[in-house]
């Protein structure tokens, strides 16, 4: 879900009211046990039906033949659609599967490169935008909300406008460059295999900035105003006080928003498929995998691919918990 | 989960009350180009007055890499909410599974067609799709710059690119900055394929996958033309020509800011029409060959297909005639400069009247390359991509066209293993 | 450094920011407004003022039909994950049981799904129910990131109230469905109107399972219709006529999000960061 998650995990205030409860314990919890299991059933349901059911037949896909036009036919192939040795006889021989294609490390490179690159600026820039929306100023308000105006918009929305403001040819982006000199003649932003990285990123960059300066902002305003007094008083200089005090204080708020930034990076899809389509230079892991199952014969293929994505955000997501050292309220015994 | 069931016993009580004369609505789907949409429209509303029938229209892009994988997606869904697809020329070994066995409902129609259009439709003695029209490309060129500066339309590349060189300079020095020497399909996509295929057949450079299944793409008259066009990008042709698709193309075309343009007929109604600013300034002729070759014009052309999971085959079916009959064709040929595939209609004077294009299409249209899609079967899509791709990456300045086709014949003979299948 | 130029230098900084967020938006209404040629020459302020890109997208085609698909399908997804939601809250942030913590983890990794690793999967169950190119598709398979967003903003909002709340209607012998509806309820509106929107704004953009479960442009939600909007035009690709749906789909998400920011701003951070 782009960019709406929550950025912080909750901290454990559950409640234990039977213990202050009036009537015997082990009636009233026994109740609110069950009624517990009750209320999670349905919502369990669904997501076992949603995300748990799939996830395991996208798994299994990747381990037969499946093809688009006969799912029911698929056939158990073991790991061949990530690694198979095909024996062409003579001592000659080759290595196919997802593991020895070169178009699939072109995907992962593609999306690392960008997932790095977008969320450093993002967080550069965000950092920036959540300093001066900290700041007391005529018309914060209005500034504040005019940031969110990019991260409410949708993100084919948002693809469209851009690729609209890059055109080659009539593009107000080029027109704009080559009024201040920047650039001599136009350029194919989205074209351009010089470029079109770029663009994706110059789109995101717009798009995501917002959340992760609100996310950032969230945090500082964290930080007690006395920290700034004592500061001001001992008359350290504002840039020492950011880097020394500031910077440090924010630091876990960071972390998060990077961490489910980057989560959100990694998947990406929307804006490669419409902004960029078929482009060697800008082909994600999502997008090659879409690839594979619905546009070429090789559903098994992609669902391979598939798989090996989730595994890359999985171990993210099991590192982020890991260091963001979450409480999720272990104490039921 | 009692959607399949209710879903099944709709379409039992459709068929059991579907008598043959019961107004049935039907689904047609289509991309859009140019004007096709609204001419189709046109057509659609004839048909509905005639039998009663409604159609729908589904619209989708004009690009067929993106119809394409839409439609295979649809199709192995079982889709039963369209009954008929326009399909391109190159689909009919992809998808053959999917549609209906055309031969018997057209056996009257089949006759009047030209035979390798209605061939290149059978899979398997199965006519999967019936031909509505057919594609070979032109290069537009400007008469009245080429007058200007006293030049022939090319009969090479190497005339092209000199030409086109020479009257951009001149124009952009005369102050029309915005002038192009060139304007081709260079987006990766199917397009692009067929861009480059012409500029490697016209050159002695094969057809990328021999009718007998052989990889011959790589070859040095193959690289040689590919490095040829990597030439015009940024010298004749803007660098943007890389994303270009037709309507791109036409585009920068249509309001004059280009030289020549590799197009399909349709352009031609379209570059005359009335807001057009080439209008009557305008012609075309075959595309240019190479070195020693001769010119080559891929073989393009859509069809129309009855899905076989329509609950409406036989209305559908009486639709896939109306719109490939002789009369639809020739409406379409004076409307929009659509190739009947229907030879007599080359002959027709009405049509040579409204539309030159057409009457003087008849031999291109014969000599047309046709892309290796019977060839690579199944995987036609992927080696298409695979050459869209490495012609698209050596257009962009990554990597020489001789060492990118090196890679091509790898990967291509990673995916043909033993035998395209 | 001078006061002064600090202080021009911060307002600058002001007023970079907000052209960098406002402009593009700008841009599309400035474009959606012109027609013609007009389209093919940059102004940077307006100078025409034509509806007819609005006129045609409204008009011509099932432009209208696919807003109200975006509305059906965003509505009914909020709907369904707020219910589930909201009963699901209250037991994992009020009821003390083996495994909540192990729980708690499972829908926050769900949350963080690529949702390519279940598209095969649900392709083939949209497939066997029936569904394709339906609404129901839509509505069912958003709720991979719907419904643990909810729930876990939900959870971490009931868990910050106070005990005291509840205690009284405890001692009453209230059931704990009782407790959830004239207990909580009445004090979630703030959360629950934020995390609905927020739910809708995700449910009214999601893009790849659109594409793939929904054939007809009937069907189709406003996302794809965009990304696959031809128009019927001659001339080339219709940029007026993009821009003029892309700004009527967003315009009531802004006007939405302007109204409710401060709310947003809170629901986006939930929990506060606190680490």
């Amino acid at each position: 879900m782009a960019n709406v998650q929550a950025g912080v995990p909750p901290t454990d205030k559950a409640l234990d009211v039977e213990r202050k409860g009036a009537r015997p314990r082990s009636d009233l919890s026994r109740q609110r046990l069950r009624s517990a299991w009750l209320f999670l059933a349905p919502m369990l349901l669904v997501l076992a039906l949603v995300a748990g059911w799939p996830l395991l037949k996208t798994i299994w896909f990747s381990l037969t033949n499946a093809s688009l036009s006969d799912l029911e036919g698929a056939e158990f192939v073991g790991l061949r659609n990530y690694w198979e040795y095909v024996d062409y006889g003579d001592g000659e021989g080759e290595y196919f599967g997802l593991l020895f294609d070169p178009q699939w490390w072109n995907a992962v490179y593609n999306t690392v490169y960008y997932s790095v690159i977008s969320v450093a600026i993002e967080t550069v820039l965000g950092l920036v935008f959540a300093l001066v929306l900290n700041a007391e100023f005529k018309g914060r308000g209005f500034v504040r909300a005019a940031v969110l105006i990019p991260w409410a918009i949708p993100t084919i929305v948002s693809a469209k406008m851009w690729a609209w403001m890059m055109n080659d040819q009539f593009g107000i982006l080029n027109d704009m460059l080559m009024a201040i000199g920047i650039i001599s003649a136009p350029v194919a932003w989205t074209a351009s295999p010089d470029t079109a990285m770029w663009a994706v990123i110059i789109v995101d960059v717009w798009k995501t900035t917002p959340f992760m300066a609100l996310l950032i902002l969230a945090g500082l305003q964290m930080v007690p105003g006395d920290v700034y007094e004592a500061a001001k008083i001992d008359g350290i200089h504002p840039v020492k006080v950011f880097w020394k005090v500031t910077l440090p204080l924010i630091r876990p708020a960071i972390l998060v928003a990077v961490i489910f930034r980057a989560l959100d990076a990694l998947r990406v899809f929307d804006l490669i498929y419409v902004l960029t389509p078929n482009n060697t230079q800008t082909k994600s892991m999502s997008v090659f995998a879409q690839e594979n199952l619905f546009q070429f014969d090789k559903f098994a293929y992609g669902s391979a691919a598939s798989t090996l994505l989730f595994l890359v955000i999985a171990f993210i997501t099991l590192f982020y918990i890991k260091i963001a050292r979450l409480d999720l309220g272990g104490r039921g015994k | 989960m009692k959607f399949r069931n209710m879903a099944l016993a709709v379409a039992a009580s459709a068929l059991m009350s579907g008598g043959a004369a019961k107004a049935e609505e039907l689904a047609l789907v289509a991309g859009s180009i140019g004007k096709d949409i609204s001419e189709l429209r046109m057509q659609l509303d004839a048909f509905e007055k005639e039998t009663g029938h409604t159609v729908k229209l589904v619209e989708m892009p004009a690009s067929t890499t993106d119809q394409f994988g839409q439609y295979r997606l649809w199709l192995s869904a079982g889709n039963a909410d369209v009954d008929v697809y326009r399909t391109d020329v190159i689909w009919a070994p992809q998808l053959a599974t999917n549609f209906v066995d055309l031969s018997e409902a057209m056996k009257d129609e089949i006759p009047k067609h030209n035979p390798s259009i209605i061939q290149s439709q059978t899979v398997d003695g199965k006519l999967v799709a019936f031909p509505m029209y057919t594609d070979a490309p032109a290069l537009y060129y400007r008469s009245d710059l080429l007058e200007k500066y006293g030049k022939e339309p090319p009969k090479t590349w190497a005339e092209l690119t000199e030409t086109a060189k020479e009257i951009q300079d001149k124009e952009r020095e005369a102050g029309n900055g915005q002038m192009n020497g060139f304007v081709f399909q260079g987006a990766p996509y199917e397009g692009l394929t067929c861009d480059a295929l012409e500029w490697v057949a016209s050159n002695g450079g094969g057809q990328i996958v021999s009718p007998d299944g052989e990889i011959t793409i790589n070859n040095e008259k193959a690289a040689a033309a590919i490095d040829m066009a990597k030439g015009w990008v940024g010298t004749i042709a803007p660098e943007g020509v890389l994303s270009y698709k037709e309507e791109e193309a036409r585009g920068v075309w249509q309001t004059g800011n280009a030289v020549f343009m590799r197009n399909w007929p349709y352009a031609y109604a379209l570059s005359a029409g009335d807001d057009s600013a080439v209008k009557g300034k305008f012609d075309v002729t075959p595309l240019p060959a190479g070195e020693g070759g001769k010119s080559a014009a891929c073989l393009g052309g859509w069809n129309l297909a009855v899905s076989k999971y329509s609950e409406h085959q036989e209305a559908a079916i009486e639709l896939v005639k109306f719109l490939g009959s002789q009369e639809a064709q020739k409406e379409r040929a004076m409307n929009s400069s659509r190739l009947p595939t229907i030879p007599a209609l080359y002959e027709d004077p009405e049509i040579a009247e409204a539309q030159p294009i057409v009457a003087a299409w008849g031999d291109v249209v014969e000599n047309a390359v046709p892309r290796p899609s019977a060839a690579t079967k199944k995987q036609y899509n992927e080696v298409s991509k695979e050459f869209w791709t490495a012609v698209n990456e050596t257009l962009s300045g990554r990597g020489s066209a001789a060492d990118n086709l090196d890679q091509l014949e790898k990967r291509l003979r990673r995916l043909k293993r033993s035998a395209w299948e | 450094m001078p006061y002064a130029v600090k202080r021009t230098g911060f307002y600058a900084l002001v007023v970079f920011i907000v052209l960098f967020s406002v402009f593009p938006f700008y841009y599309a209404i400035l474009t959606s407004l012109k027609s013609g040629t007009a389209l093919f020459r940059v102004n940077y302020l307006p100078v025409d003022f034509s509806l007819a890109n609005y006129e045609g997208v409204l008009t011509n085609g099932v432009f209208p039909t696919n807003i109200l698909n975006s509305v059906i399908v965003a509505v009914v997804v909020v709907a369904i994950s707020l219910f589930l939601a909201v009963t699901a809250a209250y037991a994992l942030s009020r009821i003390n049981f083996a495994g909540r913590g192990l729980l708690l983890l499972t829908i926050l990794a769900v949350s963080m799904f690529p949702q390519i690793a279940v598209l095969a999967g649900l392709f083939e169950m949209v497939r066997w129910a029936g569904v394709y190119n339906t609404l129901f598709s839509l509505i069912f398979a958003y709720m991979i990131f719907t419904l643990p967003f909810t729930v876990w903003v939900l959870t971490t909002f009931m868990r910050d109230l106070p005990i005291e709340i509840e205690e009284a209607a405890i001692v009453d012998g209230a059931s704990p469905f009782t407790i959830v509806m004239r207990v909580f309820l009445p004090l979630m509106w703030p959360a629950l109107v934020t995390t609905g929107l927020l739910a809708f704004i995700a449910a009214w953009n999601e893009f790849l399972f659109a594409l793939t479960f929904i054939s007809n442009n009937s069907t189709r939600t406003v996302p794809v219709a965009i990304a696959l909007l031809s128009g019927a035009s001659e001339q080339e690709i219709p940029w007026g006529t993009i821009m003029a749906a892309s700004v009527i789909v967003t315009v009531p998400l802004i006007v939405l999000v302007l109204i409710f920011q401060r709310k947003i701003i809170s629901g986006l951070t939930a929990g506060g960061v606190k680490g």
